[in-house]
C-alpha cells in the first residue's frame, strides 16, 4: 500500500531490463519498495538488475514476459496480482527501431508499432483490470516527447508512442473514481541502452533523472510528467508552430 | 457517506422491513486525508445486515468504520468492503444505579454525553474529539488526558458482542474470554465487528472542569510539573511550542484539571450544573491551499498561544467542549491543511527514556518542522490489549503537514529513536510506519495474530493499514 507520504511497497515492471525502469526500481527500493517483480524477455541484464535490487534489500522475482506475445498477456500478468497487492506498475518496454531501414522494411516498422503500441495496449488493459479490482495502485506509462509531433527522423517510433500516449490518457480518465492512477511520462532524449551510439539531442537527460521524475510524480499523483521538466514549456511552444517552421527547427537540430 | 435507507412496508401489515442497504463505491481516507482508496461502502442498520455484508465480502474482505477520525488508513479497505457503522447508533439501555450503558457500535461519544450528562454521567475516557464512535474507541483502545488516572477506554468496557468472520456473534467480557476481548480492544477492527457494547460511565457532579493552566519555560519545567502534580489531577496535558529552540526548547503550558464539584460553581451555574450545550459546529470550507500552515504561520500561532498562557496557575472553570475538544468547534478543521493532507505522529517512550524525548523535541525544533498541535502527556500502566498503545511513559504527539520538506527522513529517524528506547507508535495515528518496526514495537503482535487466526482463519477482516503493515 501507498503510505501518507507517498512511499510504495511493491512494484511490477514490464520491460524489466530497461535502464529507466531499473533506475526507478533502485530509487524505490532504497525507499520502502521491498517487493519487486521484473517482467521481461530473459537476459543477463534482467538478472543483473534483479541482483542489484536484491542487494538493496528487496525481494525480487523475475518473470518471462514478451510484449509481442499479446495472446499471453492475460495469462502471464493477471496471476501476479493474486500473490499480493501491486502498488505501482511501470510499463517501460519499447523499441526505437531504425527509422531509415524500417521505412524500407514495412514488417520491421510493424514490429516497432506492435511492441510500443499494440503490446502496450493489451498488457495495460490486463493491468488496469487487476488494479481496479485492488481499488488502488498506479500505472506508469513511458511515452516520449516523440509522441508530441511527427517528424521525419522518427515518425514510426513517434507515432507508436503517440498512440500509446493517447491510449494512456484516456485509460486514466476512464479509471477516475476507481482508486487507480495512470501517469504518462514523456522523457526527452535519455542517455540509455536504447539511444547508445546516437548523437545526443539538446536537453538530453539520464535514466536517473527520469526515475526522479517518476517517483516525484507518483507522490503528487500527477497525470503527466515531462523529463526534464522544462520540456513542457518547450513543447507548449513547438506544439503550435506551423509545419514549415517546425520542419526548420528539426532540420537545424539534425 | 450514506445509502438509501427507506424501508418497505410489508403488505397488509404495519411492519416495515429495513431496506437492504445498497453498497456504494466510495473513495475513503482517514482524518489526515492522505492515501485514499476505493471500497464498496455498506451502511447497515441491524446486526443481521452486518452479518450479511460480512458473508458477502469478496476476496478483498471487509473492515468496520466508525466516524473515520483515525488519521491514517485503518478504516478503509481498497477494493473490498467497508462497513459504515454510523447507522447503528441507538442507545439500547441505561442503568442509572450502576452507571452502565448498552449501545450499538455507531453511537458517538458526543451522543453519549448528550444523553447521560443530565443524569450525572460522563464518558469514561474522552479523546481530543467527541466525534468518535464507541466501536472506534474500542477498536483503537483510545486514551484521554486522564490516562494516568483512568487507563484506556476498553478498561471501562464490561461486555461486548463481536460478530465474527463466520457470521456468529460472541459475547465477550474481559473475564470470560480475555484472549479475544483484548485482541479486539485495540485490534483495529481485525478480529470482527463490534455490534454492541456495555460501558461503565464516569460519575460527575457538574459538567465543568476546574482547570489550572500554567506557562512553562522549557521542556524540563513541563515534565517536572506534570511529574509532581499528576497525582492531584485526573486530567493533565502539556502543549508545546514545537519550534522553540535553545533555552526555550519545549516551552509551552501545562493544563491540569478535575471535574468541578457543585461547590466550585458560581450560584448562577449551580442551577444547571450538568448543562452541556456545545456550540453548533462552524463549517470549514474546503478551499485552503496546501501549505497555509507552514513554519512561519505556526511560529506566529505558537508565540501567541504561549504568551496567552498565564505565568501562574489560577483555577478557572472550563466547559467540556472547551477543555477536551477545542478543535470540535470547527467542523472539518482538517481541511485547513489543503488537499495534500497531514499526518499525526504519536509515540510513547518509557519514563527512563526522557533523554530520547528531549532528543526528538530538539531535532524537530531545529529542523523547523511545523506542528499544528504538539502535546505531551504522562501515561499510566498499560491495559492488557495486545495492540493497545498506552503504556507507562511519556507520550508525545505531533501533527505535520505531509508537504513538510524532509518529513519522511525526520520521521524515520524518530522511529529509530522510539524503537531503541523501547517505545512504540500509535496505530490510530499511524499512516506510514514500517512493518518491521511495528513487529519490534509490539512484542505481543504474535499473540494477537494467533487469536486472530483462530477466529478469522481466512483473513476476512482486512484494512489498508493491515495490508500496509502485514498485521
Ligand atoms: C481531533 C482528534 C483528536 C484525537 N485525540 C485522540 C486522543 O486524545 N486519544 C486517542 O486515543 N485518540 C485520539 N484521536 C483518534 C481517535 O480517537 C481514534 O482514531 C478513534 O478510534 C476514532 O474513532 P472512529 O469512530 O472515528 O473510528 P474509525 O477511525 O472509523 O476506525 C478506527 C478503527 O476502529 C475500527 N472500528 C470502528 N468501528 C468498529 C466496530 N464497530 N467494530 C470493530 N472495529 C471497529 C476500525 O476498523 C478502525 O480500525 C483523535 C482524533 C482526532 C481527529
Ligand atoms: N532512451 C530514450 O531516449 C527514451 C526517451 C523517451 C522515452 N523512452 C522510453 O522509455 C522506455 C524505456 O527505455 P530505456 O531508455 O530504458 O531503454 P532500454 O534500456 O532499451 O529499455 C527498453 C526495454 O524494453 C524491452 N523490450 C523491448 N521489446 C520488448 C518486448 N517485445 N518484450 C519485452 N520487453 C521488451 C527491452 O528488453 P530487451 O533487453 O529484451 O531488449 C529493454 O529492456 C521505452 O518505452 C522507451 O521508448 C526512452
Amino acid at each position: 500500500m501507498k503510505d501518507s507520504l507517498g512511499s510504495v511497497q511493491s512494484l511490477l515492471v514490464l520491460g524489466g531490463g530497461s535502464d529507466i525502469a531499473l533506475a526507478t526500481a533502485r530509487k524505490l527500493a532504497q525507499d520502502r519498495t521491498k517487493r519487486i517483480i521484473l517482467a521481461g524477455r530473459p537476459s543477463e541484464r534482467l538478472d543483473a538488475g534483479a541482483d542489484l535490487l536484491r542487494g538493496l534489500g528487496a525481494e525480487v522475482r523475475v518473470v518471462n514476459f514478451d510484449a509481442l506475445e499479446f495472446g499471453e498477456h492475460e495469462k502471464v500478468l493477471a496471476p501476479l496480482f493474486e500473490e499480493g497487492d501491486i502498488d505501482v506498475v511501470l510499463l517501460a518496454f519499447g523499441v526505437l527501431g531504425d527509422q531509415k531501414t524500417d521505412e524500407r522494411d514495412p514488417l520491421a516498422a510493424a514490429k516497432v508499432v506492435q511492441s510500443n503500441y499494440v503490446g502496450a495496449v493489451t498488457s495495460s488493459l490486463v493491468v488496469a483490470e487487476a488494479l481496479k479490482k485492488q481499488g488502488h495502485g498506479a500505472l506508469v506509462v513511458l511515452s516520449s516527447v516523440a509522441a508530441e509531433r511527427g517528424r521525419k527522423d522518427n515518425f514510426i517510433y513517434g507515432s507508436s508512442k503517440a498512440g500509446l500516449d493517447t491510449f494512456a490518457q484516456g485509460l486514466g480518465d476512464s479509471l477516475q473514481g476507481t482508486g487507480v492512477h495512470v501517469m504518462v511520462v514523456r522523457p526527452g532524449f535519455v542517455d540509455s541502452k536504447m539511444t547508445a551510439g546516437l548523437p545526443k539531442a539538446p536537453m538530453s537527460t539520464t535514466p536517473e533523472a527520469v526515475a526522479e521524475g517518476i517517483v516525484d510524480g507518483l507522490r503528487r499523483e500527477a497525470d503527466l510528467v515531462w523529463v526534464p521538466a522544462q520540456l513542457r514549456y518547450v513543447f507548449s511552444g513547438l506544439r503550435h508552430l506551423p509545419r514549415p517552421a517546425f520542419r526548420k527547427v528539426v532540420d537545424k537540430q539534425a | 457517506m450514506g445509502t438509501d435507507r427507506a424501508g418497505t412496508r410489508v403488505p397488509g401489515t404495519d411492519l416495515e422491513v429495513a431496506a437492504v442497504p445498497q453498497p456504494r463505491r466510495e473513495k475513503l481516507t482517514g482524518w489526515g486525508r492522505t492515501a485514499p482508496s476505493v471500497a464498496e461502502v455498506v451502511r447497515p442498520s441491524t446486526r443481521e445486515q452486518v452479518a450479511e455484508a460480512v458473508a458477502g465480502a469478496g476476496a478483498r474482505g471487509i473492515v468496520a468504520r466508525g466516524l473515520g477520525r483515525s488519521y491514517g488508513d485503518p478504516a478503509q479497505n481498497a477494493g473490498g468492503r467497508v462497513l459504515d457503522l454510523t447507522g447503528m447508533n441507538r442507545i439500547l439501555g441505561v442503568d442509572l444505579e450502576t452507571g452502565t450503558v448498552e449501545v450499538e457500535p455507531g453511537v458517538s461519544l458526543q451522543q453519549l454525553m448528550q444523553a447521560m450528562l443530565p443524569f450525572g454521567y460522563f464518558v469514561p475516557v474522552t479523546p481530543g474529539t467527541r466525534y468518535v464512535t464507541v466501536g472506534g474507541a474500542i477498536g483503537c483502545d483510545i486514551h484521554g488526558k486522564s490516562h494516568h488516572a483512568d487507563g484506556s477506554f476498553a478498561q471501562h468496557v464490561l461486555e461486548l458482542d463481536l460478530l465474527l468472520a463466520d457470521g456468529s456473534v460472541r459475547t465477550l467480557t474481559p473475564e470470560s474470554d480475555p484472549g479475544l476481548f483484548w485482541a479486539t480492544a485495540g485490534g483495529m477492527g481485525l478480529t470482527g465487528v463490534i455490534v454492541r457494547a456495555k460501558l461503565k460511565m464516569m460519575r460527575v457532579e457538574t459538567s465543568r472542569i476546574l482547570v489550572e493552566t500554567k506557562r512553562v519555560a522549557d521542556l524540563d519545567e513541563a515534565m517536572e510539573r506534570m511529574t509532581l502534580t499528576d497525582a492531584d489531577y485526573r486530567f493533565s496535558v502539556a502543549s508545546l511550542d514545537n519550534l522553540a529552540t535553545g533555552p526555550s526548547l519545549g516551552r509551552g503550558w501545562v493544563e491540569s484539571g478535575n471535574f468541578a464539584g457543585l461547590e466550585h460553581l458560581p450560584a448562577k451555574l449551580r442551577e444547571t450544573p450538568l448543562a452541556f450545550h456545545p456550540k453548533p459546529l462552524a463549517a470549514m470550507p474546503d478551499l485552503f491551499p496546501s501549505g497555509l500552515l507552514n513554519r512561519r504561520t505556526i511560529r506566529l500561532m505558537n508565540e501567541a498561544n504561549f504568551r496567552r498562557a498565564p505565568k501562574d496557575a489560577h483555577p478557572h472553570l472550563a466547559s467540556i467542549g472547551g477543555f477536551f475538544h477545542p478543535l470540535d468547534a470547527i467542523h472539518d478543521w482538517n481541511r485547513v491543511y489543503g488537499a495534500a493532507g497531514f499526518l499525526q505522529y504519536q509515540f510513547v517512550v518509557p519514563f527512563e527514556a526522557a533523554a530520547t524525548l528531549r532528543r526528538v523535541v530538539e531535532r524537530v525544533a531545529v529542523q523547523g518542522a511545523p506542528s499544528f498541535v504538539t502535546v505531551l502527556k504522562r501515561f499510566g500502566p498499560a491495559s492488557p490489549g495486545y495492540l493497545s498503545f498506552p503504556t507507562d511513559g511519556w507520550t508525545l504527539t505531533y501533527d505535520f503537514p505531509t508537504g513538510t520538506p524532509g518529513l519522511a527522513g525526520l520521521l524515520r529517524w524518530m522511529d529509530a529513536q522510539v524503537l531503541e528506547a523501547g517505545g512504540r507508535l500509535y496505530l490510530a495515528k499511524d499512516s506510514r510506519m514500517s512493518p518491521g518496526d511495528l513487529a519490534a514495537m509490539y512484542p505481543r503482535l504474535e499473540d494477537f495474530r494467533k487469536v486472530r487466526a483462530e477466529v478469522d482463519p481466512h483473513g476476512v477482516f482486512v484494512s489498508d493499514q493491515s495490508r500496509r503493515l502485514s498485521l
